[in-house]
């Protein structure tokens, strides 16, 4: 394979990594803290790319639309939490999964009645739509480049929020030890509430950064959802860095595999079923991986310190 | 006594009141066909119940049994169901040979992906098994000779020595039905054996369990091979009933249905899969002539019935509520 088709698979892989990262980073932080499996977290990046959209479409600008998209997605995760999530805290793993799969079941079908089945169409911001040459005759698109950046941003930012400030000192304290938290005088119930609000946020950003790029339609959250499982279980579950570090890992493991392996198999097959075996390897490769290492490290690669 | 397959050394009659309702439900469905339900609608949907019925009574010795919370056993039901589909392509449609490797198929995936997945616990264990959902429905998409995405249809259902008995739409109401009941029996023997009462102590402590002397982990492989298997058992029934294998079968959401419709009963006894079950299909069949928008309505039910319905319905009408398992 030619150098530069090879960088473009890597760079391709690099996103999906960083949006998968933002979608699992909220869901790795409401684990940590709350010991919470949400399933619906998927939904709340289909939401995300569903507001923005609209909203962009609505105000003419993809900007606006952003900007507007991420508090009504902040909304929505804080009414979520309020009227469902809230009394399923002290449930067990089994009662979470079952009503976070009846919030999956209602937000899918609520969005194909209001917005119906076919892909919704949202168009980049004009600035980032043309493309970039990594080397002579190779363009790469501007906007792909810039979800990358703007990704690393928000890891940083999360970074500096989670190790830095007093309020991400408490959501640390929180994922060691709630009762002990709460008895020193901090409002678990609020501090729960605002990972939750701002976990579903950061969903609903990739979910309009996906936009442009990944067809808006009903659904679309619970593929990216399963892979974000796979990410902070590989990660360490309530790990904010094995999130990142999984991430980057599955994004490009899932990418470069579906380009590689059906070339790869060629070496042993013919072509048709070469390009057969190679693309069913591929759609397996993550979850190989993650059984792997789930049965050799079940902890995962990197497991959140105290937990 | 909560706990479904308790074995008490009882009289018929405390026996009939335990295992009343069970009996009463094969009797209704025995005898329906025969009092206004034997059109090929209800015959149909009774079918579609029966079978939804089987693979969540085996899935029940799992999350009720052993408290193994499995988020992949739709896996086992598309072994089956490909068995079939594969071995009608290379016309194979003998039930004496298809039912088998349908059932001993779904169980050695069982078993090897058991063998993994039971390693971890808790999280990690509805991780992996969605982990190995997902590898099976990846593979069944891509396999291009047998329909891939588009699935498989069969040009007929299986046949018994030759004979094509399964085409009646009442023959077919009674094999499923005899192989629900067989399945229950079958269970039920197994929960209230030895075996099954180490199995429901790994799932109260497995700590002690280990103090006492056991090893939980051969206990939990063989459920979830048995559990498999009778997976295995539905799908190939499956097949049958829709005469058509898709990876739809295989889908997350569809061991996601299954787990519903083992809660939605209660994991205070082991009927409480089939009431379930056939409360889940049901609720979708009324929805759905309510509206297109039907999971507008379904998925609010099902977080009022978690909230709210917590011994699920076996706990509601028996009351033999038992507090939820904590995390497996």
């Amino acid at each position: 394979m030619p150098i530069g088709l090879l960088l473009v698979q890597a760079l391709n892989g690099l996103q999906l990594g960083i949006l998968l990262f933002l979608v699992a980073a909220g869901l790795t932080l409401v684990f940590g803290v709350m010991h919470f499996i949400n399933l619906a977290h998927g939904v709340q990046y289909m939401l995300g790319a569903y507001l923005g959209a609209t909203l962009a479409a609505w105000t003419g600008s993809f900007w606006l639309g952003l900007v507007l998209a991420l508090p009504a997605a902040l909304l929505c995760g804080l009414v979520l939490e309020v009227a469902v999530f809230r009394h399923l805290y002290g449930r067990d793993h089994l009662s979470q999964v079952l009503a976070t799969f009846g919030v999956i079941l209602f937000l899918n079908e609520a969005v194909r009645t209001l917005w119906g089945s076919a892909p919704l169409p949202m168009a980049m911001p004009e600035s980032l739509s043309g493309g970039i040459p990594l080397m002579p005759g190779l363009l790469y698109p501007t906007y792909r480049l810039a979800i990358i950046a703007a990704g690393l941003a928000t890891a940083l930012l999360l970074w500096f929020l989670v190790e830095r400030t007093r309020l991400g000192m408490l959501v640390r304290a929180g994922a060691s030890n709630a009762p002990m938290v709460s008895a020193l005088g901090v409002d678990i119930g609020r501090l729960f509430t605002a990972v939750f609000g701002f976990g579903a946020m950061l969903a609903g950003f990739a979910g309009v950064l996906a936009g442009p790029i990944f067809s808006v339609e009903p659904g679309m959250g619970d593929n990216l959802l399963i892979l974000a499982f796979v990410v902070i279980v590989i990660g360490g579950i309530g790990s904010i860095r094995g999130a990142f570090l999984a991430a980057l890992l599955v994004g490009l493991l899932d990418t470069l595999g579906r380009s590689l392996l059906p070339e790869l198999m060629r070496l042993f097959l013919a072509p048709s079923p070469a390009r057969q075996a190679g693309a069913a390897l591929a759609s397996m490769l993550v979850y190989v991986v993650m059984a792997a290492i789930l049965a050799l490290r079940p902890a995962g690669l990197f497991p959140a310190r105290g937990a | 006594m909560a706990d479904g397959a308790a074995p008490t050394a009882a009289g018929p009659a405390a026996r009939l009141s335990r295992d009343g309702l069970p009996l009463l439900l094969f009797a209704l469905l025995a005898a329906a066909p025969f009092a206004g339900f034997g059109d090929g609608a209800s015959l149909t949907l009774m079918a579609r119940a029966m079978i939804l019925a089987l693979a969540a009574t085996g899935l029940w010795l799992l999350v009720g049994g052993a408290g193994l919370i499995s988020l992949g056993h739709a896996a086992t039901l598309g072994c089956g169901a490909y068995a079939v589909a594969i071995l009608d392509a290379h016309g194979i449609t003998e039930g004496a040979i298809v039912f088998p490797v349908a059932i001993l198929g779904a169980g050695l995936f069982a078993f090897l992906t058991g063998a993994v997945s039971l390693r971890t616990s808790g999280v990690h264990f509805i991780m992996i098994t969605l982990a190995f959902g997902q590898m099976a429905f990846f593979t069944a998409a891509s396999l291009a000779a047998y329909g891939g995405d588009d699935g498989y249809t069969l040009y007929g259902r299986t046949e018994f020595l030759g004979g094509r008995l399964l085409e009646s739409r009442l023959v077919f109401h009674f094999v499923c039905l005899g192989a629900l009941a067989l399945v229950w029996a079958l269970c039920r023997a197994v929960l209230a054996s030895r075996f099954g009462r180490v199995l429901r102590a790994t799932r109260e402590n497995p700590l002690r369990v280990q103090a006492v002397g056991f090893s939980p982990y051969p206990y939990r492989l063989a459920a979830y091979t048995l559990a498999g298997m009778t997976g295995g058992l539905a799908g190939a029934l499956l097949a049958n009933a829709t005469e058509f294998v898709s990876p739809a079968i295989l889908a997350w959401q569809r061991s996601g249905d299954l787990l519903f419709a083992v809660i939605l009963g209660g994991l205070g006894r082991l009927h409480g899969a089939m009431l379930g079950a056939f409360a889940f299909l049901l609720l979708e069949e009324t929805l759905s002539h309510v509206t297109a928008h039907w999971r507008l309505l379904f998925g609010p039910l099902l977080v009022l019935a978690v909230i709210f319905l917590p011994g699920g319905l076996v706990g509601g009408l028996v009351g033999g509520r038992r507090k939820p398992g904590g995390p497996a």
